[in-house]
């Protein structure tokens, strides 16, 4: 993307006057002060990410009865779990919720960041809407879930005022504690992590290619597919990442919002934490891990995030 | 869409961020209004008049366990991820200025870091320190939770930041005679404070509100947000509305200290130029 057609701005921006970097010898030049630098974030995340996550791996493999696990190898742990119809349902179940949670934070994320990036025009007034969106993720999961229930409860604001209105002539069940809750309350939750990254990208947009293409003889929708969503794939594909992972490993949003009446994958999971049954929840950690770093492998197949940033 | 006069597009995209704001906060401040039901109040609406009951109910210890302990428990360790948070990230941000052997191995690291699902994170602490026999604990294990979700963001806002900022900074500063440890507080700190204290509000409130990776990891005491899931399950009554009230209140207090911050210090740094 060359600043070669007549945007100034752009072109300023772009090409700060870099001096060819001078070999002077200098202490902080030495390959030893990035390793120290970098040292104790590889320390935190070696101890409490990748230990963490080989020792799942190794527990997985553990046995275990009803108070205690035992070192050992043993495989019944992923068999009972891969062998069970009910682990396929379960996870049947998870991407009906990924999918459907994904394609409704991408379009309502896609056109609030569209919104923000090209239809307002002072820089102030962006940042003040963009923080109105960035605030509510700044504050806790579970308050966000409980205020759903003034909401959609039995006696909540929406079956009284439907009642009111003599639209329906008792309450409504499925709005609270089902799974059109879950869905509900996981967009709420979820839909800021679709819309930082897609206004990021649609912010460094160069104005002057929609110009081009309008000049083009473009219409408003052929510059829309055509120019910006091309532009935007890497902003897309980072929420995507986000909302999908979010999804795949929520356990509290289900159990929550479902009251019990629908489950996950990480609900499973919490329940056998729950009974002690550690190992089993291990094997099916590690069974989600491996799905969702395949599902991410297949996005970033689309973008290289490093780039991006 | 640069024209003057505002399209129907405009027209239509504004009331559709409006009903995504509505959707936003509406909730939200349901449960404020409702925090302020009167004493034979339920958990919905109507209101039965207005009180402060169920914000007094909530400082009884014995109404609603321990939010006092829970509270002071999630303060201290909001304010030890924030510490960490920010040096770490500020370090790791210089780090990867240069590539170093290892510097992409450990910048997926900090991304994956992200992307594995908060409850296996959670599991495997738990798991460790049991395997280690170490006994988990909020300031210990609890702390690691809480970073492997606050670095990667720190980490990946650092690593923006630094991606933008031009050397020539630095060189005019080394031109003039700084050494480098001079460079770095005089030239490099006052230019990045802005997007540190960025760093550090997302590391308190992520960490203040943070439940998922928590969980297994916090050991005996409770950290706020593991409260108030305990209390979800067999609280029934606005006191619930008055502790989101009072956790919320408080969340976007930290919020406005923080942007006043940013905004003060941009603006000093403007008038020095």
């Amino acid at each position: 993307m060359t600043a070669s057609t007549a945007g100034h701005a752009a072109l300023n921006k772009v090409s700060k006057p870099m001096r060819p970097p001078r070999k002077i010898w200098r202490w902080s030049n030495l390959p030893l002060v990035s390793y120290l630098q970098a040292m104790p974030l590889a320390l935190i995340l070696g101890l409490f990410l990748l230990l963490p996550i080989l020792t799942i791996g190794m527990v997985s493999f553990w046995d275990y009865d009803s108070v205690r696990i035992y070192p050992d190898f043993v495989t019944f742990n992923y068999t009972e779990t891969l062998g069970s119809w009910v682990t396929w349902k379960i996870y049947l179940n998870t991407f009906k919720f990924t999918l459907i949670v994904w394609l409704l934070t991408l379009f309502i994320g896609f056109w609030v960041a569209y919104f923000l990036a090209f239809h307002i025009r002072s820089v102030t007034m962006q940042m003040v809407l963009f923080l109105v969106c960035t605030v509510p993720f700044l504050t806790s999961n579970i308050i966000r879930m409980i205020s759903w229930v003034p909401f959609l409860g039995r006696n909540g604001l929406i079956n009284s005022s439907l009642i009111e209105l003599g639209i329906v002539p008792k309450p409504i069940e499925f709005l609270l504690f089902s799974e059109f809750a879950v869905v509900l309350a996981m967009v709420h939750l979820y839909t800021l992590f679709m819309v930082t990254p897609i206004f990021n990208t649609l912010m460094r947009i160069d104005r002057s290619l929609i110009e081009a293409a309008r000049d083009a003889g473009a219409s408003g929708f052929q510059i829309l597919t055509n120019v910006i969503i091309p532009l935007a794939k890497p902003g897309i594909a980072i929420g995507s990442i986000f909302v999908v992972t979010l999804v795949m490993g929520d356990f509290i949003t289900v159990r929550f919002m479902s009251g019990g009446q629908s489950a996950s994958v990480g609900l499973m999971m919490a329940n056998q934490i729950s009974l002690l049954q550690y190992p089993a929840a291990a094997a099916n950690a590690v069974i989600l891990l491996i799905v969702v770093l395949l599902i991410v492998a297949a996005i970033l197949r689309v973008v290289d995030i490093r780039k991006e940033l | 869409m640069h024209s003057e006069k505002r399209s129907r597009e405009f027209y239509i995209l504004a009331f559709f961020f409006t009903l995504f704001v509505l959707f936003l906060y509406g909730p939200l401040s349901t449960i404020f209004i409702l925090s302020f039901q009167g004493p034979s109040g339920g958990l919905t609406f109507p209101m039965n008049g207005a009180s402060l009951h169920w914000f007094s109910n909530l400082f009884e210890q014995q109404a609603v366990g321990d939010f006092g302990g829970s509270f002071r428990r999630s303060m201290i360790l909001g304010l030890m991820t924030t510490t960490i948070t920010v040096v770490v990230s500020l370090l790791a941000g210089l780090a990867f200025r240069r590539r170093f052997k290892g510097s992409t191995f450990l910048f997926y690291l900090a991304i994956s870091s992200l992307v594995v699902p908060s409850i296996l994170i959670s599991l495997g602490i738990g798991l460790f320190f049991q395997v280690l026999g170490i006994r988990p604990a909020w300031w210990s294990s609890g702390l690691g939770a809480h970073l492997t979700w606050t670095l990667p963001f720190g980490v990946l806002i650092m690593f923006a930041v630094f991606n933008r900022f031009s050397p020539v900074y630095e060189e005019a500063a080394r031109d003039l005679g700084a050494n480098a440890w001079q460079t770095f507080r005089y030239v490099v700190l006052p230019m990045i404070a802005p997007s540190l204290i960025g760093v550090g509000l997302f590391g308190f409130t992520l960490s203040y509100d943070e439940f998922a990776r928590t969980l297994m990891a916090a050991g005996t005491f409770n950290t706020l947000p593991l409260e108030i899931y305990g209390m979800t399950t067999n609280v029934t009554t606005p006191v619930l509305y008055a502790l989101g009230t009072v956790t919320s209140a408080f969340s976007f207090l930290i919020i406005i200290i923080a942007l006043t911050a940013i905004i003060i210090v941009g603006r000093r740094r403007a008038r020095i130029g």
